[in-house]
């Protein structure tokens, strides 16, 4: 039996969560005494092997076609739903993403596999696997457990370590029936610029209402480019309209753990926590010495973010 | 008997709820601090239904129970008791009035229009020299032709200053006291109206509290609401179903206070630990839960009995006084456990305290309440 | 147009979550309501019906408490709305549900022309099932969607991918899955509340569907649940604001060791 871990790419480059997919996987397989597989879907991506070697993969299957370009989840999803039923893996992990989490639900769905999504913990044992996903927007871990000789899961970005290991790395070719795709893309904006993707950003400086105006963020964006750090919001801040619902970190935006997180002008209230109550270390600024961001702060400044952060930024720059 | 809400009303407080928390949260503090009308939302809460709760569909209400009104009334009062009694007067001290005693002709208009919301209304009864004393009015209203014409002063009237039409009560025979009393539907864009001092207040400071002037003021007819000679009897039934809503506005407040005090008092540290951890704490808040539970009983009985179409003044009168005295102990304790910030702006518990204070006055006094209550007892 | 929305109704985002003696969430006390992306989702059926013309049909898979949330939404402005309720289906995960849909979907209620979902709901955050459904009912999909429009038989869409958006083109019918921000959610009127309940409420169960309980056994079981462990309050850092900066860059350099 094997493992395999679905590879995300875009445009020939693969997504950081994929390598910690596979370090993942190596250690699971390594227990079990599985082989680690990985399978990457697209046109031209053959390059991609190489990399995925460097992380343990002993076989690389590669499913390379022009009708892939695009990525679209029907036609991806069949090639991961083929490739299910060609090696009927024990195992199947790919990165929670936006891309990962639907290519997963709907090659579950064509391949009736139990799908834990959103994993922060897999743990195998005897023979089986369990799976810890946090629900209720992280206000408790769920261990779960899936039936079935194919089990499917995708892991929370920036959670699981990533190691460098050798695996055998034989490349194969992969060559399923493509179905029609159903989807045409028509354009991609990258809105983010240079700044990191927020799920997957080492670093998050986020802004809340205590900025006074959508003109605040420009601080934040300050410390964000001196740190190389994603710019994140609240949802007071995001409704007041100073910044698009895209950067809005809490239970109804997106679920981050980031190694640092810096929360300015936000109080803390128990949605915020929420999305990022799993950052490796937090750091809080506000002016209100009783917000509950201090609650949860491993550091905390008390005092106007107005004087802080730029101070901040210029003690950065310094270092 | 049954403690459970119905669909309807489960699904009204689940509306109430976010509609407050969305729409009129976010603005409650500077229609407080600028003493502003809230515009905007009370359009808002006329597109959804809120300014005719329980009057028929048929005139452009909701028609739905006086249950339902409660809760919508407490849940926007939750978060602004300003825009709370805004709605509370248009539907209990206008809209009812209409219902109750208006031929079809007028519940055709002026019900119709204000229950959607196209038209405020207000109740003018209150003058200089008739508060609690309401039957003493010297406003007058004489017959001239097909005209009834009307002289005098109303004061303290809520959404006086905005309002369209107002249900009036003068006296047509000053020789009869309170027999001699009359109810009018006046519309107020009449070259013998004018809007004259406007109360600045302690609390509810985005509501207009206003003094109106009639001078010569020539309204048809055919705006007599109810019988000559049973104005009194127009604003006692009035006021009776006005209490369920000032019950309801003073359950908001009185939540308010409990809830914002609760969730402080949970993180608020001192000698080492939250404060909810003090029995001196827990014991205030118990005893406030407990009012507030049994206000809300009593509050929701009387809109059960109004429902139901049986009498429930004596019920409106309990509830109302004891919410008033909950919401006003519940803001008084409130600030107590937020300690010096609770005396601040910077928390709304302050606010609470000054909007909790006119629910033990408008609508019948508390001391009126005990009076109303000891009179249905003793008779 | 027919238009399909599935909704699902779990904990109200503010609930506190108890885990009980068996070691799964309690649900007593708390209070329920319409997951907030299914209100996006009901609120786009229901400007689509304005705009074309046409049906709302909501339906969920959940027991008798779940009515309230397909009330809620016939109150808001569905016109219809189906409940599979069924014992078998008292754990059912995305898997169980997506099989149950699929089949109302394809046989009682065929015929849709587009069917809105929320992107994820915020109870189980597993976001699988409008991805599992397209794949059962072979649809066109677009998931986190904040634009939508629909016209000559074709859907355009924006939707959120990692680091921007992208617009998709696709034939209707089609799945699509909403994200906040897709539109202003409206509240139910009071008069909308009213005739919510003399609207259709259906309840199938599996034999309805021509489903037997083995069809929608679930394949992810949760074995058990806890809380989170508490995050401590670190350390305050005080001073001038000089003074603090500095020490927070030490701090995070030597001791977090985070930059
Ligand atoms: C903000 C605000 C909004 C209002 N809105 C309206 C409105 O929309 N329409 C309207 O018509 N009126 C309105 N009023 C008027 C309100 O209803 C009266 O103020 C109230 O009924 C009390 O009358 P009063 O102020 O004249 O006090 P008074 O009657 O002079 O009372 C003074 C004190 O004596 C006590 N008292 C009086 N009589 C008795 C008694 N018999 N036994 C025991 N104690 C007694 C009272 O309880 C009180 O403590 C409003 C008032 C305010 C402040």
């Amino acid at each position: 039996m094997s493992i395999v871990v679905c590879a995300e790419q875009r445009d020939g480059k693969l997504s950081k969560v994929t390598f910690e997919a596979l370090s993942e996987g190596k250690r699971l397989a390594a227990a079990s005494g599985e082989t680690l597989k990985a399978l990457v879907i697209g046109s031209g991506v053959a390059a991609c092997a190489d990399e995925l070697k460097k992380y343990g993969a002993d076989e690389i299957a590669v499913a390379d076609n022009e009708a892939l370009a695009a990525y679209t989840t029907e036609t991806y999803a069949a090639v991961l739903a083929a490739y299910i039923a060609q090696e009927s893996p024990a195992l199947v992990l790919m990165g929670h993403s936006t891309v990962g989490r639907e290519l997963a639900a709907r090659a579950a769905g064509i391949a009736d596999c139990g799908l834990v999504s959103d994993c922060v913990a897999i743990e195998s044992a005897d023979g089986d696997y369990l799976f810890k996903h946090p629900v209720y927007a992280g206000k408790a871990i769920g261990t779960f457990k899936i039936s079935g000789a194919t089990r499917l899961a995708t892991l929370r970005p920036n959670v699981f370590a990533i190691e460098e290991s050798d695996g055998a790395g034989a490349v194969v070719d992969f060559a399923p029936e493509i179905p029609a795709a159903k989807v045409t893309v028509k354009a991609v904006n990258k809105v983010s610029g240079d700044r990191p993707e927020l799920t997957e950003a080492d670093i998050i400086c986020s802004g809340g209402r205590g900025l006074g105006g959508p003109e605040g963020f420009k601080l934040i964006e300050d410390l964000a480019d001196s740190l190389g750090a994603a710019v994140g919001s609240s949802r007071a801040a995001v409704d007041a309209g100073w910044r698009e619902h895209a950067a809005q970190v809490g239970q109804t935006g997106k679920v981050v753990s980031p190694n640092l997180y810096i929360a300015s002008g936000i109080s803390g209230a128990i949605q915020h926590l929420a999305g990022m109550g799993t950052s490796k270390y937090i750091v809080g600024i506000n002016k209100d010495g009783e917000a509950n961001i201090f609650n949860v702060a491993d550091y905390g400044i008390e005092g106007d973010l107005n004087k802080i952060i730029p101070a901040l930024v210029e003690k950065l720059k310094e270092a | 008997m049954e403690f459970v809400y119905t669909e309807e009303e489960r699904m009204m407080l689940q509306m109430a709820r976010s509609f407050a928390e969305k729409e009129v949260k976010p603005l409650a503090k500077d229609t407080d601090k600028e003493h502003k009308y809230p515009a905007e939302t009370v359009k808002k809460m006329a597109e959804l239904g809120l300014m005719g709760v329980s009057v028929p569909v048929d005139y452009e209400g909701s028609g739905m129970s006086n249950i339902c009104y409660s809760i919508a009334i407490e849940e926007i009062s939750r978060h602004c008791a300003a825009t709370g009694v805004i709605m509370s007067v248009n539907n209990s001290l206008a809209c009812d009035p209409v219902k109750i005693f208006g031929t079809e002709a007028q519940k055709q208009k002026y019900l119709a229009d204000m229950a959607s919301g196209r038209k405020l209304g207000c109740l003018g009864l209150t003058e200089p020299n008739a508060g609690s004393d309401a039957a003493n009015l010297s406003t007058t209203a004489v017959l001239d032709g097909d005209d009834w014409v009307i002289n005098g002063r109303k004061i303290f009237i809520t959404n006086g200053n905005e309002a369209d039409y107002c249900i009036l009560i003068a006296a047509t025979d000053k020789s009869k006291g309170h027999r001699g009393l009359s109810a009018f539907i006046v519309e107020l864009d009449n070259p013998g109206f004018s809007v004259g001092t406007l109360e600045d207040k302690l609390g509810i400071r985005g509501s207009s509290t206003a003094e109106l002037v009639f001078e010569d003021c020539r309204i048809p007819k055919d705006n007599l609401l109810g019988e000559v000679g049973k104005g009194f009897k127009v604003a006692l039934t009035t006021l009776d179903g006005g209490r369920i809503g000032i019950a309801s506005q003073a359950l908001g407040i009185a939540r308010a206070a409990i809830e914002d005090a609760t969730a402080y008092a949970k993180e608020r540290v001192q000698f080492g630990k939250p404060i909810a951890k003090l029995q001196a704490i827990q014991w205030m808040l118990a005893d406030l839960s407990t009012q507030y539970e049994a206000a809300r009983l009593l509050t929701h009985r009387a809109a059960y009995l109004k429902d139901q179409g049986q009498s429930f003044g004596k019920e409106a009168a309990m509830a109302k006084l004891m919410a008033a005295e909950t919401a006003m102990k519940a803001a008084t304790q409130g600030i107590q456990i937020l300690g010096g910030y609770g005396y601040t702006t910077d928390y709304p518990l302050e606010r609470y305290f000054r909007d909790a204070k006119i629910t033990e006055i408008y609508e019948g006094t508390s001391e009126v309440m005990r009076l109303v209550i000891a009179t249905n007892i003793l008779q | 147009m027919k238009i399909v929305t599935c909704i699902k109704q779990t904990f109200d985002t503010e609930a506190k979550i108890v885990v009980g003696g068996d070691g799964q969430i309690s649900d007593e006390g708390v209070n329920m309501i319409l997951n907030p992306y299914d209100e996006y989702a009901v609120e786009e059926a229901i400007k689509t019906k304005e705009k074309d013309g046409g049906e709302v049909v909501v339906v969920t898979v959940g027991g008798d408490k779940a009515q309230e949330a397909l009330r809620y939404s016939l109150a808001m402005g569905a016109d219809r709305a189906v409940l599979i309720n069924d014992p078998a289906l008292e754990k059912a995960d995305s898997h169980a549900v997506s099989v149950a849909l699929a089949k109302l979907l394809s046989d009682k209620e065929a015929g849709y022309d587009v069917i809105f979902a929320g992107k994820e709901a915020v109870d189980d955050g597993a976001a699988q099932v409008p991805s599992r459904l397209a794949a059962k009912l072979d649809l066109a999909l677009a998931n986190v969607v904040v634009a939508v429009e629909l016209a000559d038989g074709k859907a355009t869409v924006t939707r959120e991918i990692d680091g921007g958006t992208e617009e998709l083109e696709m034939a209707l019918p089609a799945l699509i899955s909403a994200q906040k921000g897709l539109n202003e959610v409206r509240y139910p009127s009071l008069p909308g509340i009213m005739k919510a309940k003399r609207k259709p409420l259906d309840v199938v169960s599996l034999a309805d569907l021509g489903l037997s309980a083995e069809d929608v056994a679930s394949k992810v079981e949760m074995v058990s649940a806890e809380l989170p462990p508490a995050r401590k309050a670190g350390q305050k850092l005080t001073g001038e604001v000089d003074e603090v900066v500095a020490k927070l860059v030490e701090l995070l350099k030597n001791e977090a060791k985070v930059i």
